[in-house]
Order: C-alpha cells, then structure tokens, then sequence
C-alpha cells in the first residue's frame, strides 16, 4: 500500500509542509522566554499571509513579499505589545482578541487577491550538489526560506543559551521583579521578543501562502498557528524540540494525505486528526523523561509588571 | 575622620499620601560598618532604593566621594561603586551560579575566566560556591552567597545590605560577619540594615535611627543597649511578652511517621517526621528557610492530606481529612505568605474573615452568608488585635504587612483553636506589632490550647517556645525543652547534627 509513495519527494515536501509552524513555533519559543503569552500566533501568521501575499503580486518580488510578510506579522504583535506591557491589559484575553481580529482584518485586505497566483520561490541552485540521489532532493532542493527557518533554529539555540542578550531574556522571563531591581530594561527587552516573534509568525504565514498553497484564501491558516503555540509548550521550550515537534507534524500531515490519495482503508477523519495526536503524543513523552527544569517554562510566563517607582 | 565617602543631604521622597523620607541626612565613611535601625515603614528601604538608583529622590542631594551621586538606573549606581544585596533575594531560580552574576554586571568577562573569578572571590571571603550549579537548588545561606559574590567582583565603594541575616543560621551569620568584617578592613564601606539589635551592636561602628521617614537619632551602637536602640526606633518604651507559670497538660496533637514527597520541583520532602504536642504547650520549629517548614504546615493544616494514622488529633485520625474538616475539630493554622496564602489579597478583611471563620463562628448558615456577623467579627478582630485599618471593608492588599499579620493571626486565635500551627508570625513585622502577636500567641497557650510555631527567628522561638525541634532537609529533630538550651547547640540541631549530639550526651 506504501507502494506510491516515494520516500524522496515525501521527506521533502514534509520540510515544506513543516516551515511555516516552525518558524511561527521559533517566535512564540521567544515570546515566552521574555515571559510573554502571545496566543496571537494564528491572527500574526494570517496577517503575514496576506500581506506576504499582496506584496508579492504587487512587487513581482517573492523576497519582497516575505519581508512584507514579516513586516505585518511585527506590526500586529506591536499592537499585542503596546496593549499589554503598557497599557497592562490582560495578556491571554489579548492575545485571543489578536487572533480574531487578525483573521476578520486579512478577509478584509484580501478581498482583491482571491484566485491570483503569486510570483514563484523558486529552489536554490546548488549546482551538481541538486543531482545526487535522495540527498539532492531532500538537502539541497529547497528554497531560501527553508534553510533560513533552520538557521534560525540553530541562531536561536545559540543566542539563547551562549549570548549576553539571550541570557538578559531568559532572566527578564524568569522573574521580572528581580530583572528589574538589577537595572535590566523588561518591558524593551519583552517589546522586542514580541516584535520578532511577529515578524516570524508573519514570515511563516507568507511561506503558507507564497509556496505551500500557493494561493490566498480566506482563514488559509486554519489552526497553524494553534499547533505551532502548542508545539513551543511541549518542546519544553527548546529550539531543537521545536524543529522536531514541527517536522513531525509536517511530516505526519504530509503522510496521511498520501495515504488519503493512495485510497488506504482508514476513514479520513482518523487520518485528519493523526498529525495533532502524534505530535502532541511524541513531545509528551519526551519531555516526560527529560526533567532538566533550567530549560522549562519561564517562572513569570503570562505574568503582568509594573514598575514601582 | 576625614571626609565620608558617601554624603546625604536633605533627602525628601513622598509617595502619594505618605512622605517616605523626609530631609534625611547623614555620611558614611569609608571601611565604616553603618546601621540604619527603624521599624517597618520607616523608610530604610525606600532611602536605599535612591542611593541604589532605583527610585529618584524628590529633593536633596547625595555625594559620593565628595562628586554629587545622582544614578538613575542600577548599572549607573553599580558603575560608581555602590553595590546592594536585597533582602528579598533577586536572583533567577532557573539560571546557573554564573548567569546570575553575569547578569549583574556591566561589562562581564567570558563565562570560563567569570566562573574562575568567582571561584577565586568566593573562597579569599570564605564564602565557597559552585559557578555551575542551578540556584533553585541552592540553599538560603548559599544564596545569599551568590548575591554578595556578584557584590564583590566589582570590588564595590559601599556595599548595602538589607536584613541580610534573616535566613541564615548561627553559624552562617558568623561567617558573614566574618566576611563583612574583612571587607570593612580593606575599606568598603557597608551600609548595614537590620532588625536583630544584638547584630548591630556586634558588628556595627556607628547607627542612624529612622522613624516616620525622618532620623530621629545616631548613636555608636556598640555603646548602647539593644533596649536603648529599639526604643529610640519605635519612640517610646517598649514591654517584653509576659508569661504566666505553665504545667504541661495531656497530649492533643500527635504526629508520627509523617512523610510526603515534594509538592513542586523546587521543594523540600518530609521525611518520618514525628513529634506530640500537649496542651497548654508552645512548640517552636525552628530550621532555615526551604528545609520543609512550608510543606509541614501544609501537612498540619490539612492543605495537603498525609499517610492514614500519621496525624491524629485527641486520638482522632485526622490525616485524610482536608483543612474544613480539621478546623471543625479545632486544628487552626495561619502560613507564613499573607498575600495570597493566609489571605486573598484583593477581597476585604470582611471576606477574608469569612473564608477562615465561616465553620467554627456559625458565619453561614443554610449556604447564606450571615453578613453582619461577619462584619462583626472582623471588626472583632480588628479591634483586638490593634489592627490599623480605615475598617473591615478595605481590601486586604492595602494593608501593611505588621497590620495584616496582626489580622491573620487574630482571626484564628479568636477561634479559640485547641491546636494552632503558625508559620513565620512575626516575618517583616515591626517590634511592636510582633511584640504585640507574641503575647496574644503566649495568651493562647495560656487558656491552653497547643500551638507549634514555625519561624526562622530564633530569638523569638526562645523567648515563647516550651519546647524547641530544628527542621532540617525534611526531618525534625527531637524537641528539646527551650530552657536547656545555647546558641551553639541550635546551631548544631539547625545544620542537622542532632543524631551526633544524642549519640555524645
């Protein structure tokens, strides 16, 4: 039954189908290490989406489009920022509110866009490297912005655990207070961790619409951005864990719809519900076993601060 | 003297509705070991926060090595020599030795050469510390020890230190003075704030009395009496509880092979803890902070249920049964976090009278709130207890911590427990307050009831304990009648070598 499907193309449009999460997934693993609960991911990724989206067609340029994409994605989390590090509103209610408002406020942009095909991405060219067998496909037949999510992973790990700024962020996550006593600037360095985390919710909703579909629909989302905030908690807050959560998703989603086409004997909905419970069932159970607490949830996560001065 | 190293003059700040510091003046000067002494609310904290950098002053003017001293940010404050350890510790429970240090530092070196200064720093001050270890799982002593390391490595003018003592044991204190002491011959200036006067007179070479956010006086304290320093403090002459005889009555409360595991990653297990307690009796628990004194109250207080048979209560098992239960039988606890354990911060004094007297003061009745008993008895409380408040509705979060203390104790006592488990009574309470909680607790006992007292302040536990047992990493030793006792041997049961003093007697 397995006989259709190839290994090659399924690994690699497993990295493709896994992008966007990991790259909003790599955001919010920021946000929340400066303590911050942005449950926005999903309005941020849509918002990118379409702007990415109208960018690209506008420009002709698909890296144009990514910035644009970005640049959304930022802005609507400076909204999140601005609101709850200083105006001190709650941050789940606004977060959610972010998500909503995000998916009404993308209809409204999209309106124009519907049925138009974007600019392509095309893969990089790395020459006699692309031809080899299974790895040529796999390692070097991507496009830019593939390898861009994984260096981000790797810049993440590093700048988190090696970095002066990264360990700035850590401590303003873990308690605020005591960040704030030894002169360190939480609510700038929490504004920052949000507009980044923004930038890459946004950058993986433009990769959704410039390259995965590649088209602009309404709500194209649909529940990305949810798995990716799902996937940042039971990776333990780890970059590494991200990458895999996310790769497992994207390759489980890349499955199943292979096993829907090959005409395999499980209803679809079992199928359709397969990737959120084996990804969520793997991460459970590693993170289960591993209990090094200085990689867990930050202490203040959610937590409001005001300054008493 | 020459001229001081640090120079205030004319320091005013007011918060809205009560002048926090009002024209404060004084110098410190270099190597000078210098006391602020003042009760809660005086203004030591806010008046440290300005030289620190933390808060602006509205007027006056502070200089440091005669330039004029004005940081607006801790990094500035740091970077012309003041340096400061809090007395709520500000360290990152989940980050390693030598992050938390880096962190307090402007311009940190690479981690390798940083955790080789640090290990360097730590043993010259005989103050040993590990850079790689998580500081959740550290000690309060070791703790402590990060901070003054952090302190030191950039080889501060004037080192504050507030209430710094308050989680150390004998033995650590000594080492600290030890420490403090080196520091002041090689000329660092240490600004010294306290409650324990006998610390002060030991350590100290000169004292600035603070009350209502002005100085009421200086003295040398090494030539004045701890009762001369503590009625220049609180202004007027103060009483030491009194106690009438005491006969030990018939057991009402047992423990007996009480063990539990930790609630939460950085708690402490408890481990075969056992113990009785008769009527009329005070037992004191004393131990440093995070050896299990938070999770045996939760274990007495029914909080968190226990092993069958392990606590009984006049022979009745009460180990399954949750804290409504218990308190029904007469088993009353008070814990040591106001806000937000002993008290739900944003409900009023009313509310929160209800929510422990509803069962043993008939506040409800047929699921309906009795709400004028209730004000009645919070205003009961509030009058017995001296508790200063504008009334009963006002939210328990705009209370002093002295004020709400004497709230949450007072509310339990006017129970009329058979048994009452308190942990921390007098933490962060002025003299007079818990002078004032002392002697209602003394009173109790009096009428006898039981009641263990779980603090961290030993004075306090000999002045009113019958008996006193040291908590340590989850075990209690045996209780030991308090009159029996010396510093030396509480500083051995503290550590956990009591087995070894059994075993020498």
């Amino acid at each position: 039954m397995f006989g259709t499907i190839s290994p090659t193309l399924l690994v690699a449009a497993l990295m493709v189908a896994a992008t966007p999460i990991l790259l909003a997934a790599l955001g919010e693993l920021v946000v929340e290490k400066a303590g911050v609960l942005n449950l926005g991911v999903e309005g941020m990724m849509i918002i990118g989406a379409i702007c990415g989206f109208a960018v690209a067609v506008e420009t002709g340029s698909p890296v144009a489009g990514f910035a644009g994409g970005a640049l959304g994605g930022a802005a609507l989390s400076l909204v999140f920022g601005v609101l709850t590090q200083f105006l001190l509103s709650n941050q789940v209610a606004t977060g959610l509110a972010l998500t909503l408002f995000g998916l009404g406020l993308s209809s409204l942009l999209g309106q124009g866009y519907v049925g138009i095909k974007p600019p392509a991405t095309g893969r990089l060219d790395f020459g006699p490297l692309s031809d080899l067998p299974f790895a040529g496909r796999v390692v070097f037949g991507h496009d830019w912005v593939v390898y861009l999510s994984l260096a981000l992973t790797v810049g993440i790990w590093w700048f988190l655990r090696r970095s002066r700024a990264g360990l700035t962020l850590r401590a303003v996550g873990e308690s605020h207070d005591a960040a704030h006593a030894l002169g360190l600037r939480v609510r700038a360095t929490r504004l920052a961790a949000i507009a980044f985390g923004g930038a890459c919710a946004g950058l993986g909703g433009a990769y959704l619409s410039l390259v995965r579909v590649p088209q602009w629909t309404e709500g194209m989302t649909s529940g990305v951005g949810w798995i990716a905030l799902a996937i940042v908690v039971f990776a333990s807050w780890r970059p590494g864990g991200v990458l895999l959560g996310a790769y497992l998703f994207g390759g489980v989603t890349v499955l199943q719809l292979n096993l829907q086409a090959a005409g395999v004997a499980i209803p679809v909905e079992y199928l359709s519900m397969s990737p959120y419970l084996i990804t969520i069932a793997v991460l459970v159970v590693i993170s289960a076993r591993g209990t090094r607490r200085s990689l867990g949830a930050p202490a203040d996560l959610g937590k409001q601060f005001h300054a008493t001065r | 003297m020459s001229a001081p190293l640090l120079e205030l003059s004319g320091l005013t700040k007011a918060y809205p509705g009560v002048v926090a510091n009002d024209d404060v003046s004084f110098g410190i000067g270099r190597g000078q070991i210098h006391a602020l002494l003042g009760e809660n609310g005086a203004g030591k904290s806010t008046l440290v926060k300005m030289i620190y950098g933390l808060v602006r002053p509205d007027e006056g003017e502070m200089r440091l090595e005669g330039r004029p001293h004005a940081p607006a940010t801790p990094l500035e404050a740091r970077a012309a020599g003041v340096a400061m350890v809090f007395q709520h510790f500000s360290l990152f429970d989940a980050l390693d030795v030598a992050e938390n240090i880096t962190l307090g530092m402007a311009d940190p070196p690479p981690r390798r050469d940083l955790a080789e200064r640090i290990r360097k720093v730590s043993r010259d001050y005989g103050l040993p510390l590990d850079p790689n270890r998580i500081v959740g799982d550290l000690s309060a002593g070791e703790r402590q020890r990060v901070e003054i390391v952090r302190c030191l490595l950039q080889s501060p003018k004037l080192l504050i230190m507030d209430e710094p003592t308050s989680v150390l044991t004998p033995q650590e204190v000594e080492i600290l003075f030890a420490t403090l002491r080196k520091l002041s011959a090689e000329g660092t200036a240490i600004l010294y704030i306290s409650h324990k006067l006998d610390e002060i007179r030991s350590l100290c070479d000169a004292a600035t009395i603070l009350r209502l956010g002005k100085v009421v006086g200086a003295c040398d304290p090494r030539e004045s009496s701890a009762r001369e320093l503590a009625e220049m403090m609180v202004g007027s002459a103060l009483s030491a509880p009194a106690r009438g005889g005491h006969v030990a009555g018939e057991v009402i409360l047992e423990v007996e092979d009480l063990s539990l595991p930790p609630a939460h990653a950085f708690g402490t297990p408890l481990r075969r803890i056992g113990f009785g307690l008769a009527k009329g009796e005070i037992l004191g628990i004393g131990g440093v902070a995070g050896n299990g004194q938070d999770e045996l109250l939760a274990a007495l207080s029914g909080e968190r249920v226990s092993p069958r048979g392990s606590v009984r209560l006049r022979e009745t098992d009460v180990s399954r049964m949750g804290p409504d239960a218990r308190r029904a039988l007469g088993l009353l606890s008070a814990p040591e976090e106001r806000l937000g354990h002993a008290a739900a911060p944003d409900m009023s004094l009313m509310e929160n009278a209800l929510l422990s007297g509803h069962g043993r003061k008939a506040l409800a009745r047929r699921g309906f709130v009795d709400w004028g008993r209730t004000a009645a008895f919070a205003r009961d409380v509030i009058a017995r207890f001296d508790v200063r408040t504008p009334g009963e509705h006002v939210a328990a979060r705009a209370l002093s911590g002295g004020n709400l203390q004497k709230f949450v104790i007072g509310r339990e006592v006017l129970q009329a427990p058979d048994v009452l488990v308190v942990n921390q009574p007098t933490w962060g309470v002025d003299a007079a307050a818990a002078a004032a909680i002392r002697q209602a607790l003394l009173d109790l006992a009096e009428g006898g009831a039981g009641i263990i007292v779980i603090s961290q302040d030993l004075d306090e536990l000999m002045e009113i304990s019958d008996r006193f047992a040291a908590l340590n990493e989850g075990r209690l030793s045996a209780p030991v009648a308090t009159a029996t006792l010396d510093v030396e041997r509480i500083g051995l049961m503290l550590g956990g070598a009591w087995d070894r003093e059994k075993s020498h007697a």
